[in-house]
């Protein structure tokens, strides 16, 4: 470090189970450089300043999903973001919104693979294929229909976005709900019908009431909310078609 | 025995917590004001079937400064509910491709808002047409 280093102060959200009844702020004095990271500033703190704080990265570079907290109140990735678009001021690291918080900037995501298990998230085929058969085709028009979904990284920002999520934790939520869409709109999968009782459900997309906000805070352009509410048409058909005599449906 | 004893943060005031849900509590709360002016309208209705005069006193209480003035708050919250219904018209949507490209949710946002003060103006012009 040279001292042409500016210093930035993080104030991170702190909670040791085995000591603290609740969370609190600790600040820490941060030497940056033009092109640190939110989480190249957590670091900084767990390797110079205090090895005790707790957080969750992994790739550094938007991919892995590990490193979502509340910076200044709004869920971005850790590595995504740079402290100098903070500087002079301070910067305020949280845990991630509507979860429950194990440790300091680690939250319980049980809730989430818990819900992201049972949607199924991969293709089930509609009949067994040998290897001799070959693969399956998709034309440029099937693909780009699922494109778009199947860029989550499943960071679970949109959680921490959703009011609804936050008020109601048995809503599946705006991720698992698009990447559910993404299965169910893919030309080879055959799994819709199981999906669609998971969508119709109350804590479906009808839980949803098209606040928005999924769609700004994620950092991989999926618009979790079109997912969401393209699905409620769906479920409406859905629900109507089933009054509908066999075979004049779908 | 678990050393887990996760901290559940309280829900209270969420919607002050982000501009973002501030506008959209607004986008709720004028839904209201639609309503109130649809009532506004069907009142109307009734008193016409209840003849003339009951008709009359409607009209008469409608140039009130009172009524004026909660019509201005309606015809604000009715252009703040359109606008932000607009905005989020897209999400609502399958993706339209023209021409092979996507159609930008701005572009669907914008002739959605142009649509809407287009039917407005025509329907305007045409009372003001009769009432002349
Ligand atoms: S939809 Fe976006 S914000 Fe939500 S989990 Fe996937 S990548 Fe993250
Ligand atoms: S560390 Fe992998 S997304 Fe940030």
């Amino acid at each position: 470090m040279n001292e042409t280093h500016k210093v930035i102060a993080i104030e991170v959200l702190r909670y040791r189970p085995e000591l603290d009844e609740k969370p609190f702020f600790q600040t820490y004095q941060v030497p940056f450089t033009e092109e640190m990271s939110v989480l190249q500033g957590l670091l900084y703190i767990k390797d110079e300043l205090d090895g005790t704080l707790s957080f969750r990265w992994s790739c550094r570079m938007a991919i892995c999903g590990s490193c979502g907290a509340m910076i200044d109140g709004v869920p971005m990735l850790g590595c995504h973001t740079f402290l100098r678009d903070y500087y002079p001021n301070k910067v305020r690291v949280e845990p991630l919104a509507h979860f429950p918080i194990e440790r300091d900037l680690v939250v319980g995501a049980d809730d989430f693979i818990g819900k992201l298990e049972r949607i199924k998230p991969y293709i089930v085929p509609k009949e067994p294929r040998t290897l001799a058969e070959g693969e399956y085709l998709q034309t440029p028009a099937q693909l780009e229909r699922i494109l778009q979904f199947s860029s989550c990284i499943n960071c679970m920002l949109c959680y921490a976005a959703c009011p609804q999520y936050g008020l109601d934790p048995a809503f599946i939520g705006p991720g698992v709900l698009a990447l559910l869409h993404r299965y169910n709109a893919d030309s080879r999968d055959a799994a819709r019908a199981d999906r669609m009782q998971l969508v119709n459900a109350e804590e479906g997309v009808w839980s949803c009431t098209a606040v928005g906000y999924c769609s700004e805070v994620c950092p991989k352009g999926v618009d979790p909310a079109n997912a969401v509410n393209q699905n409620k048409t769906a479920s409406a058909a859905d629900y109507f078609l089933h009054w509908l005599p066999k075979g004049s449906g779908k | 025995m678990s050393a887990r004893r996760p901290y559940i943060r309280s829900m209270d005031g969420w919607w002050r917590r982000d501009p973002f849900f501030i506008r959209y509590m607004i986008r709720e709360a004028t839904a209201l004001l639609v309503v109130a002016y649809a009532a506004v309208l069907l009142l109307g209705a009734i008193r016409l079937a209840q003849g003339e005069s009951a008709y009359e006193r409607w009209l008469a209480a409608l140039r009130s400064p009172w009524s004026l003035a909660f019509h201005l708050v309606l015809f604000a919250g009715l252009v703040y509910h359109t606008w932000s219904w607009f905005q989020i018209v897209p999400k609502t949507m399958p993706s339209i491709s023209v021409g092979g490209k996507k159609l930008q949710p701005a572009v669907i946002t914008g002739t959605g808002l142009v649509a809407a003060a287009f039917v407005s103006l025509v329907l305007l012009l045409l009372l003001l047409f009769i009432g002349s």
